[in-house]
């Protein structure tokens, strides 16, 4: 048959389902725990919104799904939320900005073109966002949060990647590039191409010398930060400040027994982020980021709120998931109708409704072509003075039933 | 002349209409490609190579070249360097490949603005908080040049034409085509930004540059190729020296009128002398985007009819003569804009049809709705429709059940697409003698339009405007 399904997109199957429905669970749980709330933003926002804060390179904005309104004349294009974070900071800016603390979280579809074919061009992320979140302990809390789900998940061999945004555009300032190089650069980069900065000609050796060691070293405690301090004393100062932030994060993860890895490339995509940015990575497969954003609030016209969140992956978590079967076989029931007649069926539906009442799951059947992982099955013939037979399906027994509420009796109720 | 025979298949040109047409003619003459009747005065959109037996060509709307030879309707295709960065920069991953720069054609694409905008280099851009509108031929273009310089808001106003008289009042900046900065300063404009070069261009369909042989052809261009055009500042001032363009003084008006150019602008002048409204500027000799009228609280811009709804109901102008069909093709897109017609004017009056090759088996929508879904493979599914008006096309279509389509957009001439790159189009016609001549009937007249005066709703209503609009209207009426 010819394939109908638009480009790009993809279709989620009952199996599908099952570990999606795993993740955002898990998700929704561990969240709620933590104390955050859901929301849930439209899929339709103004093209500016994304513009306007200067956050997505313009590789990304090239890559959005915008268009005109029936009332766009004025020319004003509207986009398929290409983000998660800028809708739920546009929310918390209009309707919670009051409050000073807010920790919100999502499950959200997000969509961005891509060419080549072999990614969707819908994806799911499940995020959570902490408006207000006062440094370190905020950025921790986060990522704990994130690794708990990842933990609750049962997903194996997760690596957690930490960076530091703050960090990378001081270092980058000290190549002194002209403003045109430097945001070429910075695009270069968030679309993953380190590599460029070791081409840079600097003027100062040390600066290339410690890119160099930073891009090659990976530290995995704090004491690899406290070197990196003590090896490059004549750093400017907004690079000493942005290393105090990244060292208090990394002290802390320490104490509570957090491992780690620093891994100054593990920032993907995104220009907002202002603070320390994480990575988790399972399989060589990136399954989750996020970060600490201080600047979007206020670029949006918000109060200077201090901010961080994160966003797991789900289509790339359900891969790691094992497929998994639809449960039924402790608790289903299947009604069968012996045969179709009005009487039959009406007894069927009067008997299934009953049983769900009773807090059961009860499937109907008249085709006689079910299938077999039923708890119960009862078959339904109308006929006096025993018009059920009721299957035990775990002890293997069999035996006719004159009522409902004998079924119900021998059933129980939930 | 030797007629030789090209290597195993049929190949397809498509060579463009308008401003690169003489100068292609020469190349392709000079290199003994040339085509039987590619000329001004060409009457047939089909041309037979007079080299190549199995050499055939159309001649199109250069706008349309990219796209066309990009599906893979043409193998080859000769258009400027604009046109097809204006596609590339929207589908990178398509099927066009510009195969080499042939050494003709000027100018360049330029980011240009007014001096009462305020704004003096792209740096003003990048910072700028307000909202910034820019109006273009070219809205790929233009959109990525606002994100490469990661302007805040911006909102691109696509145009058929006449980009350059948008500025200071209808728009912040343009991005335009351009001889070079003296020929946008004449215009009144200051330039920003060079964002491309534009010379002719040979491209190519990536399938058939990769499978079929079109050795024999690209050798003929073997001689022409890597020189790069030369455009002299004296060459460009020369030209400049010889436009008409009346430099726009501005001033803030009471009310904003719009005027047609190109086909509809003898009709209007002479409609509007008749109406008694006297105005310096707007005649078949004079060419000014500005004209001046005798009433100092009207102000005058001439643009393209095709524009003008939009620009009416973004409150641009108060007032405008368009026709009647591009106020419904405008509202078919935006069914609750701000834009009404006031009354038809009696000049323009087309017919918007829908038609097809004489060769179809059917002889209304009805026959072809049947054979759409009956044999899809008669007419190929889906059925590809040519129009320049998209959107009173899709309504049409979907309002008589055709199903699948597919719309070809156009830039005019859409009977050129017919029979083979489109199954129908739907167009205009003012005496159906051209469609005759391209074999094609007339299946269905979705409507008559003609010439009208279309007024803002929030005008109308406004208290400081309504008195002069009544003046206005009813001097009009009297036309």
């Amino acid at each position: 048959m010819k394939n109908q399904k638009c480009k790009g997109m993809q279709d989620l199957l009952p199996a599908d389902m099952l570990r999606f429905r795993r993740v955002e669970d898990t998700f929704r749980s561990c969240c709620h725990n933590w104390g955050y709330q859901e929301v849930r933003t439209p899929t339709l926002e103004y093209l500016y919104l994304f513009t306007a804060t200067g956050t997505l390179t313009p590789g990304m904005l090239g890559k959005v799904y915008s268009f005109l309104d029936w009332d766009g004349w004025s020319g004003e294009r509207i986009v398929l939320r290409p983000d998660g974070t800028i809708p739920v900071a546009r929310l918390y800016i209009e309707n919670l900005g009051d409050q000073e603390l807010a920790r919100l979280f999502y499950v959200t579809d997000i969509f961005a073109f891509e060419g080549t074919g072999k990614e969707n061009r819908e994806r799911w992320q499940c995020g959570a966002e902490f408006f207000g979140g006062a440094k370190f302990a905020a950025d921790v809390e986060t990522i704990l949060l994130a690794e708990e789900v990842i933990r609750r998940l049962g997903i194996k061999n997760v690596e957690l990647r930490l960076s530091h945004a703050g960090l990378v555009k001081a270092l980058l300032k000290e190549f002194r590039l002209s403003p045109a190089e430097e945001a070429k650069m910075t695009s270069r980069i968030l679309e993953g191409d380190w590599q460029a900065l070791t081409k840079v000609k600097s003027a100062r050796p040390e600066i290339a010398r410690l890119m160099a060691s930073l891009l090659s070293l990976k530290g995995k405690s704090s004491s690899f930060l406290h070197n990196v301090r003590a090896s490059f004393p004549k750093a400017s100062r907004d690079f000493m400040s942005s290393l105090k932030d990244f060292i208090e994060v990394t002290e802390l993860l320490d104490d509570l027994g957090c491992s780690y890895e620093i891994d100054i490339t593990a920032i993907h995509g995104f220009e907002y982020y202002t603070g320390i940015c994480f990575q988790f990575v399972s399989s060589r497969e990136r399954i989750g980021g996020g970060g600490r954003y201080d600047r979007l609030v206020p670029l949006m016209n918000g109060k200077e709120v201090p901010a961080c969140g994160f966003a797991l992956y789900v289509d790339h978590i359900m891969k790691l998931l094992p497929l998994e079967k639809e449960k039924r076989g402790e608790s289903g029931i299947l009604v069968k109708g012996k045969v179709l007649t009005p009487e039959v069926v009406r007894t069927c539906f009067a008997v299934a409704e009953s049983l769900r009442d009773a807090g059961h799951a009860a499937e109907l059947s008249f085709t006689g072509r079910e299938k077999s992982d039923y708890r119960w099955v009862i078959s339904v013939s109308g006929k006096e003075p025993s018009p059920f037979v009721l299957r035990d399906c775990v002890r293997k027994r069999r035996r006719e039933v004159a009522s409902l509420a004998e079924i119900i009796d021998i059933i129980g109720t939930k | 002349m030797i007629i030789t025979q090209l290597k195993h298949q049929c190949v397809k040109f498509a060579l463009p209409k308008g401003r690169f047409l003489s100068s292609t003619a020469d190349l392709l003459a000079g290199i003994g490609l040339g085509f039987d009747g590619y000329s001004d005065r060409a009457k047939q959109y089909r041309l037979r190579s007079a080299t190549f037996s199995n050499l055939s060509a159309k001649i199109l709307q250069e706008k349309d070249i990219p796209i066309q030879v990009a599906v893979g309707n043409y193998d080859l295709g000769i258009c400027g360097a604009d046109w097809i960065e204006e596609y590339l920069v929207k589908y990178p991953t398509g099927a066009l490949v510009k195969v080499a720069s042939l050494n003709y054609g000027q100018g360049s694409i330029h980011a240009a603005t007014s001096a009462q905008v305020g704004i003096t280099n792209l740096n003003d851009l990048s910072v700028r908080k307000n909202d910034c509108r820019i109006v273009s031929e070219y809205p790929n273009l233009a959109e990525a040049f606002a994100l490469n310089l990661r302007m805040r808001k911006f909102r691109i106003f696509p145009v058929w034409g006449a980009a350059e008289a948008y500025p200071p009042e209808n728009a912040d900046l343009v991005v335009l085509w351009g001889i070079g900065r003296a020929h946008i300063a004449a215009q009144g404009l200051i330039p920003l930004e060079k964002l491309l070069p534009v010379t002719a261009f040979l491209v190519a369909n990536r399938e058939s540059l990769e499978n079929k042989d079109l050795s024999q052809i690209l050798t003929c261009f073997d001689s022409q190729l890597g020189t790069e055009p030369q455009t002299s500042m004296e060459q460009e001032l020369d030209i400049c020296k010889d436009m008409k363009i009346l430099c726009p003084s501005w001033q803030a008006r009471e009310i904003n009128l719009a005027l047609p150019d190109g086909h509809q602008q003898i009709p209007a002048a002479q409609f509007l002398k008749r109406a008694g409204l006297a105005l310096q500027g707007y005649s078949e000799e004079v060419v000014s985007r500005r004209p001046a009228a005798d009433l100092d609280w009207l102000g005058i811009k001439v643009i393209r009819p095709q524009d003008m709804p939009l620009q009416v109901a973004n409150g641009n102008f108060d007032l405008a003569i368009t026709g009647e069909d591009w106020l419904l093709e405008h509202l078919c897109r935006f069914p609750s804009s701000p834009v009404k017609k006031l009354f038809a004017l009696g000049f323009g009056t087309v017919k918007i049809v829908a038609a097809v090759s004489q060769e179809m088996p059917v002889n209304d929508i009805d026959e072809l709705r049947s054979l759409v879904q009956r044999s899809p493979s008669v007419v190929g599914a889906p059925l590809k429709v040519a129009s320049e008006y998209i959107n009173i096309a899709d309504r049409y279509l979907r309002d008589n059940h055709i199903n699948p389509y597919r719309l070809i957009p156009t830039w005019g001439a859409s009977e050129a697409f017919l029979p083979e790159d489109a199954d129908m189009l739907i167009d205009n016609t003012q005496t159906g003698k051209t469609l005759e001549q391209h074999r094609l009937k007339v299946l269905d007249v979705l409507f008559q339009s003609s010439a009208c005066l279309i007024a803002n709703k929030d005008s109308l209503a406004s208290s400081r405007k309504k008195e002069r609009i009544e003046f206005l209207t009813q001097k009009l009426r009297g036309g």
